[in-house]
């Protein structure tokens, strides 16, 4: 760090720094209040919770609200565990390790539509899945898997298409901070004649817990996101928080609903935040 | 006995990373190579239900979906977007980067934190409120609506990666330069920006992925200067299936591509972008 010296006054950093403040106060700042006020005035214009008594009334809202939460225990365990599995196996350093780790980025790098895409596919009734499943005489006929009345079965091809597409990032954290974990402790283990599994709870597992809370929180947050792979595979047969947002939004055009949407999910977003911070005293959201 | 048992041990060791290694191949690459091979497949073998492998391939589908459904304008708009994504995130995102990296100052960690807190909100809740502010000022609709967008999305994950690249390059050099009579934004441009640029370029990448794959935003702005992935929401649904792969195919070219340029960089950038 350099020290200011005469020449340089102390406000110079708050001047590099004002500009994307700005930018920010009136891009993410002036939006969020603006959300806030749509969300609290009626038709007429009167300040209330006339919009929240209309949402809570509208079975679609709790619908959407139980799908959402449905995804979020569906998909966010089982895709931390399996994330922190590939990264144990890459932090081994086999040979050839630097591929796998760029094959397992490539979803990274995705859109949420191509990955919907992708597994529709796969899943579709002329898609890979059935014709294969039909040629080794599995099956006589095409299964659905997409189509009224057969949500849950697209319930689950949407958990796996998230387990593909997002997997990826919960892995890249993981790894990230099993990379920075000192030989030194692993040395210092086999000194004194620890398992293979005694290490990994003594050693892998505390020094990445951090990372885990914070992959955990992140994967949480964004699970309240997830939308194109919902919209394109199911439409609104499944609907979710985000799906509701841009129904209200784009098909019916009432600004009030659709704020209120995304004021509820704004508010699950910080509560969940906060929850995380306190009772998991993640302390290392600092870059 | 035990010199013949290790070698054994280890094979065995060897033939189960090889194993997992092909799991992890196939899981991943699968659905990319499917795509592919559905995206120039002909439709008469697709809806072929007792043909699992197409043979006979067209580019028919791209013809209909770059001319019939336009999707060549929507591309062109979302380079536009992305390009101004990264044009106005990289004027602010550098100076700001460059505070954080080589200034103490008091209220640092609370902008850092204000940067990491702009993740909690997702786009979703600011997607209704600025659509009515662009409808006012007149921007709604158009390519710079959803490069404004964009960017607000973009530039508090880019200035935390600018602060750790900045980081990353030693104030030694810089503050070499400036004793040899160099004023300070001299030596950045002359000394640290040269040394960043790797990451710099890479940190480019990232932000022309994060605005090129993003669609909610883009859906909910636009109505007419659409970006691919809107564009695609919008008719994919639609339009006949073996469009849809064909479609999907395109937008995860440019990706696949980025990503192995930046695949230097991915730990650091995603590490930061995901903390």
């Amino acid at each position: 760090m350099i020290s200011f010296s005469r020449r340089e006054k102390n406000w110079i950093p708050y001047l590099l720094f004002l500009p994307a403040l700005i930018y920010l106060a009136g891009f993410i700042g002036y939006p969020l209040v603006k959300t806030l006020q749509l969300a609290f005035t009626s038709e007429e214009g009167k300040v209330g919770i006339e919009n929240f008594i209309t949402l809570t009334r509208d079975s679609t809202f709790w619908k959407a609200l139980k799908n959402t939460l449905y995804l979020l225990i569906a998909i966010v365990p089982l895709q931390v565990i399996l994330a922190f599995l590939l990264a144990l196996f890459v932090n081994g350093r086999f040979k050839g390790y630097m591929t796998v780790l760029y094959i397992i980025c490539i979803p990274l790098a995705l859109s949420d539509v191509s990955a919907a895409l992708m597994s529709y596919n796969i899943f579709t009734s002329h898609g890979f899945l059935n014709k294969l499943l039909m040629k080794f005489g599995f099956i006589d006929a095409p299964i659905y898997f997409f189509g009224l009345g057969l949500s849950s079965r697209a319930f689950w091809v949407i958990v796996l298409t998230e387990l593909w597409r997002a997997t990826p990032l919960v892995f890249i954290i993981l790894l990230a901070s099993l990379q920075v974990i000192s030989k030194d402790y692993f040395e210092a283990a086999d000194v004194f004649g620890f398992s293979s599994w005694q290490k990994f709870i003594h050693i892998t597992l505390p020094l990445t817990m951090p990372s885990l809370q914070s992959a955990l929180l992140i994967r949480t947050l964004f699970a309240f996101q997830i939308f194109a792979v919902v919209w394109l595979l199911s439409g609104r047969d499944i609907p979710i928080l985000a799906g509701e947002v841009y129904y209200q939004q784009a098909e019916l055009i009432n600004f009030r609903l659709a704020a209120t949407y995304g004021f509820i999910i704004a508010l699950i977003c910080i509560l969940l935040s906060w929850v995380y911070l306190t009772f998991l005293k993640t302390k290392h959201l600092e870059v | 006995m035990k010199s013949q048992r290790i070698p054994i041990a280890l094979k065995i060791k060897q033939l189960v990373t090889i194993i997992i290694v092909g799991f992890i191949v196939i899981w991943f690459l699968a659905p990319l190579v499917l795509i592919t091979i559905s995206a120039f497949a002909s439709p008469g073998d697709y809806y072929q239900i007792d043909k699992v492998i197409p043979t006979h391939f067209t580019l028919n589908q791209f013809k209909s979906l770059f001319f019939g459904l336009e999707a060549w304008k929507a591309i062109l708009t979302s380079i536009k977007v992305a390009g101004i994504t990264i044009l106005l995130s990289f004027i602010m995102g550098l100076p700001a980067g460059y505070a954080l990296s080589r200034y103490i100052f008091p209220g640092k960690n609370f902008l850092k934190l204000l940067c990491l807190a702009t993740k909690m909100f997702p786009l979703m809740v600011l997607a209704v409120p600025l659509l009515i502010i662009f409808m006012k000022v007149g921007v709604s609709d158009t390519i710079w609506g959803t490069s404004l967008a964009h960017t607000a999305m973009v530039l508090p994950i880019i200035i935390l990666i600018f602060s750790s690249i900045l980081s990353g390059v030693s104030v030694d050099y810089e503050e070499a330069a400036m004793i040899f009579g160099l004023s300070r934004i001299h030596a950045f441009f002359r000394i640290t920006l040269p040394l960043a640029l790797p990451g710099l370029a890479a940190s480019a990448i990232f932000a022309f992925m994060m605005s090129w794959n993003e669609v909610f935003v883009a859906t909910i702005l636009t109505l007419t200067n659409r970006t691919l992935p809107a564009h695609i929401l919008k008719t994919a649904m639609a339009s006949p299936d073996y469009l849809k792969f064909t479609a999907g195919f395109i937008m995860a070219v440019p990706a696949m591509v980025f990503i192995f340029f930046v695949r230097k960089h991915l730990v650091t950038m995603w590490g930061i972008s995901l903390k």
